[in-house]
């Protein structure tokens, strides 16, 4: 699938103009509240029209302002997982899953109701109403509402964001089951790193409704100009690593990644199996000399790649650790302290590893 | 005392009949020049309002006599249906029931124009990307989750049917047996010696009718409202 968008959209005081192509499998549209991020997901689904521009997805053109083409939101199949949900109040969970089934010919659906309720694990939900629905299985008779309609792309706008913690992490598996089984491209707004950093396999970032970076999420996470917009002291660097063995005697397992070892509290998974990390630029502490005596598990070698520019009293810093790239956040004292300078080698101390999926 | 003659029995029959006829006929259009002025982007969208609304603030007695002009034998409209589909309705109990959806019209469409405005429009929004055309939208969002609102426009429309004089006494007269409703009734029983106790009959089933009218639109719209949000 490939999802090409260029378009121009006055919103008020803004602007929204936004370039990219994507062809990804989960494809997260990223950045802060307000940079633009719902009105493109509404102007790909048609509920906006654009000013100026031009949709296709796989080689379809859904929208494009010179030729007149702008094919009305119920002939685009494009599916769209709201915020709050939009289920229909006056329907049973089985008849909001089954309601865009009735407008598509035999020949275009695909995939079952059973797997579809299966995946999503509403099968006891059925013959209630949405308004007995906790918050996430909203979400997840959304979810399987929009997939039953059988769109050739997936929207989802931040749909964790009105969700606690609790059903964020009952409803993330879901979406990666999703990504991973539905065989369907999903296009995923949200405006948390750590949603991102675990779902993402392309990131297209936005700032003040233009995208300033687009591309694989490891690369567009790990840069250090991007920071501010991509989510300031929550910023961080992706790590890709694999499962290298597990210590038994401190339920502990140890990842391999490119800079080095990194120590984690034991995963359910054997020896082989991939891992995505999340360090975030505040959990990283530098030394110029090997640290001793530390209770930190995690120092990892590599040097100083570059020193971004100081904001108040911080600055971040690119590490390079055998290619693998970290983030930190520092004082400005720090950096002129340790004489912090592009080539330096140097020792970074990890104190908090987070795992991005799970 | 209790017991009703012959005649008022039939205005009593009447009236029921041409009031359910203006409220079944007038119901489809009301609901969708209500949906066109509760959801529509035309031009003319004020002056179709204001043509819809203008039975309300006109003198019923005005409104009558302009159907009397325009559906009359001579009136261009009436010459017309006449001429090409033999159908008279002036002086007919059809023509009462014209005059009585006229002047009930207001009400419907607005009791029914609210509850479409309450519909939140993101669910219309939602259904259209599942794949449902606008017409299939209407139909199987917006229409259900607005039927308290039509159920309370349409018995609104039938009891204002039920009330109506001005406008029908204009148009098509006070004939007994023909367009001799409940109020005309009333109102010839109060203009002759001795009418007193017929039309204190009358008065009794006009407001009887009237209140059960109001409670079962209570009820229903109960019941309708219950199975949308039902748990």
């Amino acid at each position: 699938m490939s999802l090409e968008v260029d378009v121009e959209l006055r919103l008020g005081e803004m602007t929204l103009a936004a370039r990219f192509a994507t062809a990804g499998r989960l494809t997260a549209l990223f950045g802060r509240s307000g940079a633009g991020k719902t009105s493109l997901v509404n102007v790909i689904a048609g509920l906006t029209r654009p000013d100026r521009g031009r949709i296709a997805v796989d080689g379809t053109v859904l929208v494009d302002t010179i030729r007149g083409i702008h094919l009305p939101p119920h002939r685009r199949r494009i599916g769209y997982v709201f915020q709050e949900g939009r289920l229909f109040p006056h329907l049973t969970v089985r008849q909001n899953l089954t309601y865009g089934r009735w407008f598509k010919p035999v020949a275009a659906r695909w995939g079952s109701f059973d797997g579809v309720v299966d995946m999503l694990g509403i099968g006891a939900l059925l013959d209630r109403r949405p308004a007995l629905l906790s918050g996430g299985e909203k979400q997840r008779v959304a979810i399987g509402r929009a997939l039953l309609s059988s769109p050739r792309l997936l929207l989802m706008d931040e749909p964790l964001a009105a969700l606690d913690e609790a059903r964020k992490a009952e409803i993330l598996p879901y979406i990666e089951r999703l990504r991973d089984e539905a065989g369907v491209p999903i296009v995923y707004v949200s405006h948390a790193v750590s949603e991102v950093a675990r779902l993402a396999a392309t990131v297209v970032l936005l700032a003040a409704g233009r995208v300033v970076a687009t591309g694989d999420a490891v690369a567009v996470l790990g840069r250090l100009d991007l920071m501010p917009a991509a989510g300031g002291r929550e910023g961080g660097a992706v790590l890709e690593a694999t499962v290298a063995r597990h210590d038994d005697r401190y339920d502990l397992t140890i990842l391999a990644c490119a800079g080095g070892e990194v120590v984690v509290p034991r995963l359910d998974r054997p020896p082989g199996s991939p891992a995505r990390l999340r360090i975030q630029a505040r959990d990283v502490m530098i030394a110029t000399a090997e640290p001793h005596g530390i209770s930190a598990q995690n120092v990892l070698r590599g040097q100083v790649a570059e020193i971004g520019q100081p904001s108040g009293g911080g600055v971040d810093i690119r590490l390079d650790c055998g290619g693998q790239v970290l983030l930190a956040s520092l004082t400005r004292r720090a950096v002129d302290q340790l004489d912090l300078h592009p080539g330096l080698a140097v020792f970074a101390v990890v104190k908090t590893v987070a795992l991005a999926d799970s | 005392m209790l017991e009703l003659t012959p005649e008022e029995l039939t205005a009593v029959r009447l009236s029921l009949k041409v009031a359910l006829w203006a409220t079944v006929v007038s119901l489809p259009f009301g609901i969708l020049i209500a949906w066109a002025l509760a959801r529509g982007r035309f031009w003319g969208r004020s002056v179709l309002n204001g043509l819809v609304h203008l039975p309300l603030i006109l003198p019923p007695v005005v409104t009558g006599y302009i159907l009397l002009l325009l559906f009359g034998r001579r009136g261009p409209i009436g010459q017309f249906l006449a001429e090409a589909f033999g159908i008279v309705i002036a002086f007919r109990w059809t023509g009462a029931v014209l005059a009585c959806a006229v002047m009930g019209f207001p009400l419907l469409v607005r009791a029914i124009r609210l509850s479409i405005e309450a519909v939140d429009v993101r669910l219309e929004e939602a259904a259209g990307t599942l794949g449902a055309h606008p017409l299939w939208v209407f139909a199987t969002v917006t229409l259900p989750l607005s039927l308290p609102g039509i159920i309370a426009g349409a018995i609104l429309g039938f009891a204002k049917a039920m009330g109506e004089f001005g406008a029908t006494i204009t148009f098509v007269s006070n004939i007994p047996g023909e367009t001799q409703t409940l109020p005309s009734a009333i109102y010839t029983l109060t203009q002759i010696p001795g009418g007193d106790a017929g039309a204190m009959r009358l008065t009794a089933i006009s407001v009887a009718i009237s209140l059960g009218a109001l409670l079962a639109s209570e009820w229903l719209a109960r019941i309708v409202e219950r199975r949308i949000r039902r748990s």
